[in-house]
This record gives structure tokens, sequence and C-alpha cells, in this order.
């Protein structure tokens, strides 16, 4: 099914259509995860994947317009060049062991030391949370600040447009109050999953990224039913940008905190007297960060392309 | 007892699964796009509800009902939602429906949308 | 047992679904598929913890339940964003 997605998609010349389809194959791609119990993964396709990356196509594709262009030179020489590294990279999985067997190196090398080990180490059920915000806290502090230097790059680009009055000559659109109510109820209820999400993270699949996701899918939730303006009035750009910068700093912080009293960087056992309480203290807390960074990031973005793809 | 839970709960998600492929059988038979509307809005609602409480007499009474409870809420929160503003932009945008005689435009569109 | 019949029966939902998805003449068609192939994720979902008896999965199940649900809106607005140009760019007082 997703091999027929993914043809289905280069066919098409409507992007409107393929960006639908970009949904469903993300919704497929997650499933596959689910199926193979990779359950933090599975959510974070299913919120970053299905929901906010179809949202900012959608919106990448008011600026841009929704035809795609015909190209413009043979396509023989990619396909052949695709099918090329295609085949050397199915050869090299042949070298590979096989598919789940103990024998692979990452199961003899770092995996059991994490399983073994986080219990005691860090002492939160959901080993990938342990994995993710404390083994390997330098990467996820990386993916973070990537994130940042995303905004910091399409805030510079495009920026957000103040919004201005709508020319008198813009139709009237009908009336939605069904859609209004229905997303005015639900939308207290999205932000309060995501808060769970976001404290969940320790116990089951969830964490600060997905809770991002979610909480700025609630506010986008909000500006699509009711305007870009009314949301701009919630959740204003310019606290949001200092909440993303804050997210970030949140994460540093820690690290910087933990340095000061004696470890090393993004090493929380030294944040309390027990080294367990300190690494629950230090994920929260970072994961919190992340958390913030990624929800605000998430709505400026849309912000910006939104406001730009209404200016024009 | 348990036999009972079982063949209900058996019962319940095979009647699920029955309206679910119906349903999407309605969507390639159907003419056009607001009876495939309908065929899909309609099964939905219920295909939900009995594939869930087949679920939940599984999983008897714990925090996973309580969870299920809670999707079988959101999908019957939103998927109603989502095809009401579907068919609303539809018409609105002037998708004509199908209609066996096209003289009485007027009269039968007035129907669809006052049923939409 | 009656978990693989039920989720064998949503796959077989959501593979019909994902062929509307393809052919779908018009848009609206095609959204309407993507909703339908959502919602039958989210029970894809849940009967697929319970066959696996990992039910936590259902938190999963209900982040889908709700970006879903926005996905089809922010889909639906801009399709409608772009009808309305379209139909201004035809003829200025076309509503």
């Amino acid at each position: 099914m997703l091999g027929l997605t993914a043809m289905t998609i280069i066919r098409l010349r409507s992007l409107f259509a393929v960006v639908m389809l970009f949904s469903i194959y993300s919704l497929l791609t997650a499933s596959l995860f689910m199926v193979l119990d990779a359950v933090d993964v599975a959510f974070t396709e299913a919120a970053v994947g299905a929901g906010i990356s179809t949202m900012l196509m959608l919106g990448t594709l008011m600026i841009t317009g929704y035809r795609e262009k015909r190209p413009a030179h043979s396509p023989i020489l990619p396909l052949i060049v695709v099918v090329l590294t295609g085949a050397v990279l199915v050869w090299g999985t042949l070298d590979m062991p096989h598919f789940g067997s103990p024998d692979q190196p990452v199961h003899q090398h770092v995996a059991p030391r994490y399983i073994d080990d986080s219990p005691k180490e860090v002492g939160i059920p959901n080993m990938v949370t342990s994995v993710l915000a404390s083994y390997r806290g330098y990467d996820t502090m990386g993916e973070t600040i990537v994130v940042f230097a995303a905004l910091i790059g399409v805030l510079s680009l495009i920026g957000i447009k103040k919004y201005t009055n709508k020319e008198p000559g813009r139709t009237e659109k009908p009336p939605e109050s069904i859609l209004q109510v229905a997303a005015k109820l639900l939308i207290p209820f999205i932000l309060l999953f995501a808060l769970y999400v976001q404290f969940h993270g320790d116990f089951g699949p969830g964490g600060g990224f997905q809770a991002g996701v979610i909480f700025a899918a609630g506010i986008i939730l909000y500006a699509l039913t009711f305007s870009l303006k009314d949301a701009m009035h919630l959740a204003p750009p310019k606290v949001v940008k200092v909440i993303a910068a804050f997210g970030v700093l949140l994460y540093g912080g820690t690290g910087i905190v933990s340095m000061l009293k004696g470890g090393t960087f993004l090493n929380y056992s030294v944040l309390a007297h027990d080294p367990i309480h300190g690494q629950h203290y230090g994920i929260l807390l970072v994961e919190l960060g992340v958390g913030l960074t990624v929800a605000s990031v998430m709505m400026l973005i849309f912000y910006a392309f939104v406001s730009r793809g209404e200016a024009d | 007892m348990e036999q009972v839970v079982d063949i209900l709960s058996w019962l319940l998600l095979l009647a699920g699964s029955f309206l679910g492929i119906s349903g999407a059988i309605g969507l390639f038979r159907f003419p056009d796009f607001y009876s495939r509307v309908h065929a899909a809005s309609v099964t939905d609602t219920l295909c939900a509800l009995l594939i869930i409480s087949g679920l939940v007499l599984q999983a008897g009474f714990t925090l996973i009902t309580v969870k299920l409870i809670i999707v079988l809420l959101f999908l019957w929160y939103t998927s109603p939602v989502a095809s009401h503003a579907l068919v609303k932009a539809a018409h609105y945008h002037g998708l004509k429906p199908l209609l066996s005689d096209s003289n009485e435009d007027e009269v039968k569109e007035e129907e669809v949308s006052s049923k939409s | 047992m009656m978990f693989a019949v039920t989720a064998v029966a949503i796959m077989v939902i959501m593979a019909l679904a994902l062929i509307r998805a393809f052919m779908g003449p018009s848009v609206y068609d095609r959204i309407l598929a993507v909703n339908m192939f959502g919602t039958k994720t989210v029970l894809f979902i849940a009967v697929l913890g319970f066959f696996a008896g990992r039910p936590d999965f259902l938190d999963i199940a209900m982040v889908y339940a709700l970006i879903n649900f926005i996905g089809v809106i922010a889909v639906l607005k801009f399709v409608e964003r772009i009808a309305e140009e379209e139909s201004a760019d035809v003829d200025g007082k076309e509503n």
C-alpha cells in the first residue's frame, strides 16, 4: 500500500491531492511502526507527519500555487541514478543480519546496556524517554535547536505579516456555526490531551515533541475555524516567540545547572540528592523545554505561512 | 459467563466490520459525491460504536475502557462535524448533486441542503 | 482470533478507501476518503493494541482521532480558499 500511495503521489499533478495522499502515507507508515511495536515513533509520525506537516504543506501551497509544473528535462537520467542507488542499498542490506535476529550489532552493543541499566539509573518506566532525554541528551538538544533554527529561517525569510484590515471587496463567507461550536468544545480537550502527553511521557508513549505538536494543532484548529486574527489575539506572535526561545534556554539551562552542581553537561543525576530523583527532574525539565519550543515553533511557522498567503 | 462475553464481543466486532465494509463498498457503488458521503458517514458512526463496544467487553472495567470510550466520543464528535463541513463546502462551491431529473434542480437542491 | 478477523476487515476497508482516494473524481471525494481512512485507522490501532496485547496503544488512537479531524478541516479550508480565488478569477461577482 505504501508503494502504491507513493506512485500515485508522483503521478498526480494536482498538489492538493498530493498533500492529502501524503497524510494517508504517514498514517500508513505509523500503522507500520505500530505493527513493529515502536509506539513512540508511531506517535510522532501520527502527530507530526499526518498533522502538522499536512498543514504546513497546505500553507506553502497557498503561497506558491497548487499546480505542479511539467518538468523541463527528461526523467530518464535521474531514474537510472535512483534505481542504481536503490540497488546498491538493497545489496548492502543483504550483508546485514536477518531482521529481528538477536545477534545484530545494535543488540550486542548499547541496547542491552540501556535495557539493563535504565530502570536502575533513570528509573522511569518508558525506556524510550530515558534514552531520548537522558542518555542521548545531546542529540535531543541538537534536534530542538534545529527546530528553533528552522523557525529563525522562516521568520527571517518570510516573516509574519501584520494583520491588516481586509479589503472591502472580499466575498462574505457563509456562517459556519456548527464548525465553530464543535471546535470550541474540542479545543480544550486537545490542549488538555497535549499536557497529558507531555507529562505522561515518562510512563507511556509520548513526550515533548508529540505534546508540542498536539498543542500547536489545537491552536491551529482555532485559527482555521475562526480566523487567523483571533488566533493571533489568543496567542500573540510576540509572546510565542519568547516562549520558543525560552524552551531552548530551559534545555540548555538544565545542562548548565547540572554542570554548576558538579556533574557533566546534561548529567541530571546531580540535580537532586538522590540520582534517580535528579534524573526525573532533569527529564521533566528537558521535555518541557522541548515541548515549549516545538509548540511555539509550529504555531509561528503556521502564522508566517498563512498570514503571507492571506496578504497576497 | 466468560463464554457469553466472548460471543457477544465476537458478534459486535463482526457486525462492526460488516458495517464498515458495506460503507466502503458504498463508497464505490454510489454514483455521486453526496450519496457517497451518506454511505461513508452513516456507517462510520455505528461501525465505531460496535467495534469499540466489542473491545470494551474484552477489556472489562479498567482505565482502558475509559480510554476506549474517550476515543469513541472523539470519533462521534469529530466525524459528523467533518462530514457536515465537507458537504457544506462542496455544496457551497457548486458541486451539483446527481439528479434523476435535471429540470428540477432548484427543488431538489433545496431538499439536499435542508437535509445536510 | 476475533481481533485478527476485525483487523483484517478494517484493513480491507482502508484499502477500499485508499482506492477511492486515488480515483476520486472531485477533490471532495478525496477528502471524504481520507476522512474515512483516518477514522478506520483509529479503529485499526485500537484493535491492533488488543491483538498485540498492549492496550496502551490507545493513546495513539486518540491522537489520530484528533489529528484526523484537524487535518480534514485544514484541507477543507484551503480548498475553499482556492475555490474562492478561482471563482473570483472567472468573474468577480460570483459568490
